[in-house]
């Protein structure tokens, strides 16, 4: 892994003040930022992501701590929140959380429309907006590609009217990825969401590439496989040099390995806990590993 | 979504454990004193499975439909369809099985317990017993909150089961009432084997008993039929 002077200099005294005031730090330096090739944008490249995490129903504890680990998303320099009405309560809960926290004109609002019938979208995602208690959203991508060429309109109107600023489409699990190329291809997208950790690396190969070439900002989805990646490493050892690369913990070193690959934009990370997504933020900052500790981060987990 | 079956169980997990079990402790909250009547009916239903006169039977009948109906809209609808998008439907099958027991049991008056004394029929006694007063402590027992004990009559698994128990201790096999309780036990057992909870055996190892047990009590009710029709002709 190379750093120039600047990354250097920077980290070292990254590092210093961690150490010394972690929480001043924390507070203070922003996570790193991807470029949303469409715009031109500043996205942080750490998001929050809410499946099964923030559909906690009426709970007045659980919505409570969910207001908390929203607190900390903001307070250490996240904005992206992604939902979705398959999502159960979540994005009721989300709309707490915004008004609890105050944090609604600084959240990038990222949802979903997901319903089979594409007459139905525009109703669904009022319902949606009304939930969040937003003026509209920053990202609405057609959820697992249902009905997505209906949808697809939909949204591309919305965006014309300036009731939207991306549209994008979504998959996950590694499923229909020649469809998504195929649309890819012939539609105009800001934004797709696919599967990206270091156990699911398939997108190397044909999408994430085509998003680069393309201009498509890339959100990825299930970077620790929901927790699957975290459980299955935390009984070994994190490799000698994983400080090389600013990552103290199992859960930054997978994290950092999908934030770096040029063509992410932004990960999803999703947690119930203040200090995993104060991790995940700071995750998000530098050093991250270039393409060659990338393929020696692959190596080390095969070996495991 | 065209690709369910590509998914893994735990995909189709849309909740935390921890959210799922706090559910049965701010329904419990909500409800009180709603269980001091259900543990009545369901004491009452308990002793009149065991002896008491004839019209007892549309007794027990009526406050196991009531169970039903109770947990489809009290629990399904009230608390569970907020963080499963599965919970109208499930809604739907318990109140299809409310009207079921009332049809075959009320209308038909074909749920008897005269047979009550069989092993099987013991069984089933037995077996509500446990819906009533053991189901309730697994939770408790495993390290979960004692205001989150799922209750007969208010919960579905202790329902599911105390009926299993009801249709067991009934003189006749009525198959037309298993479908929906033993469809719902595999459905609560996948779902708590995916949430990684101790007893999520139990409710599968239950339904298939009771299959097997109804089949053993339909063939022997058979042959005792031909048994009783040979004799006649001789």
């Amino acid at each position: 892994m190379q750093l120039n002077r600047r990354q250097l200099v920077g980290s070292i005294a990254i590092g210093s003040l961690s150490a010394l005031f972690p929480q001043f730090v924390q507070a203070r330096v922003a996570p790193l930022t991807r470029t949303i090739p469409s715009s031109g944008e500043e996205l942080p490249i750490v998001g929050l992501g809410s499946w099964i995490t923030f559909n906690v129903g009426d709970d007045p504890v659980a919505r409570g701590s969910s207001a908390e680990v929203m607190r900390a998303f903001f307070d250490g320099g996240g904005r992206m929140i992604d939902s979705s009405p398959m999502y159960g309560s979540a994005q009721e809960v989300i709309g707490y959380c915004l008004r609890k926290t105050g944090n609604a004109a600084n959240v990038f609002a990222t949802d979903k429309v997901w319903i089979a019938n594409g007459d139905e979208g525009p109703e669904q995602i009022e319902r949606t907006r009304a939930l969040w208690g937003i003026d509209r959203f920053d990202l609405l991508q057609v959820h697992n590609l249902v009905a997505w060429e209906a949808h697809l309109d939909t949204l591309k109107a919305m965006k014309d009217e300036g009731k939207l600023r991306y549209v994008g489409i979504t998959t996950s699990h590694g499923r229909r990825h020649d469809e998504l190329e195929d649309i890819m291809r012939k539609h105009e997208l800001d934004f797709v969401q696919l599967t990206y950790n270091i156990a699911d690396r398939q997108v190397e190969d044909r999408l994430l590439p085509l998003a680069q070439e393309k201009g498509v900002a890339v959100i990825a989805n299930r970077p620790f496989r929901r927790k699957e990646l975290i459980h299955r490493f935390e009984e070994e050892k994190l490799p000698d040099w994983a400080g090389e690369i600013g990552a103290a913990s199992w859960a930054q070193f997978l994290l950092k390995f999908v934030i770096a690959h040029p063509a992410i934009t932004c990960a999803i990370p999703a947690t119930t806990r203040v200090d995993h997504v104060c991790e995940n933020l700071e995750s998000a900052r530098a050093p991250l590993p270039d393409e060659e500790m990338r393929q020696r981060m692959v190596a080390y987990i095969r070996e495991l | 979504m065209s690709e369910w079956w590509a998914y893994q169980l735990s995909d189709l997990l849309m909740f935390a454990p921890q959210t799922y079990y706090r559910l049965f402790e701010l329904y419990n909250t909500s409800l009180w004193p709603v269980q001091v009547l259900t543990l009545a009916a369901s004491v009452t239903t308990a002793i009149l499975m065991v002896t008491g006169p004839r019209w007892r039977e549309r007794v027990i009948v009526s406050l196991v439909a009531l169970f039903w109906l109770f947990v489809a809209w009290g629990y399904f609808i009230e608390r569970y369809a907020a963080i499963n998008l599965a919970a109208p439907y499930f809604a739907l099958g318990f109140l299809v099985q409310a009207c079921l027991l009332a049809l075959v049991g009320l209308v038909g008056g074909h749920i008897t317990f005269d047979g009550a004394r069989t092993l099987i029929g013991k069984t089933g006694i037995a077996l509500f017993f446990f819906a009533l007063v053991f189901q309730p402590l697994i939770g408790p027992l495993t390290g979960r909150e004692w205001s989150g004990m799922e209750l007969l009559g208010l919960a579905p698994d202790p329902t599911v089961v105390g009926t299993l128990g009801v249709l067991l201790a009934a003189d006749r096999v009525r198959w037309e009432l298993f479908v929906i309780p033993v469809s719902w036990c595999a459905i609560t057992g996948a779902t708590l084997w995916v949430m990684k909870s101790p007893e999520a055996l139990l409710m599968p190892l239950i339904g298939l008993s009771a299959l097997v047990l109804s089949a053993y009590k339909s063939l022997t009710l058979r042959r005792e039929l031909a048994g009783d029709w040979k004799n006649d002709r001789c």
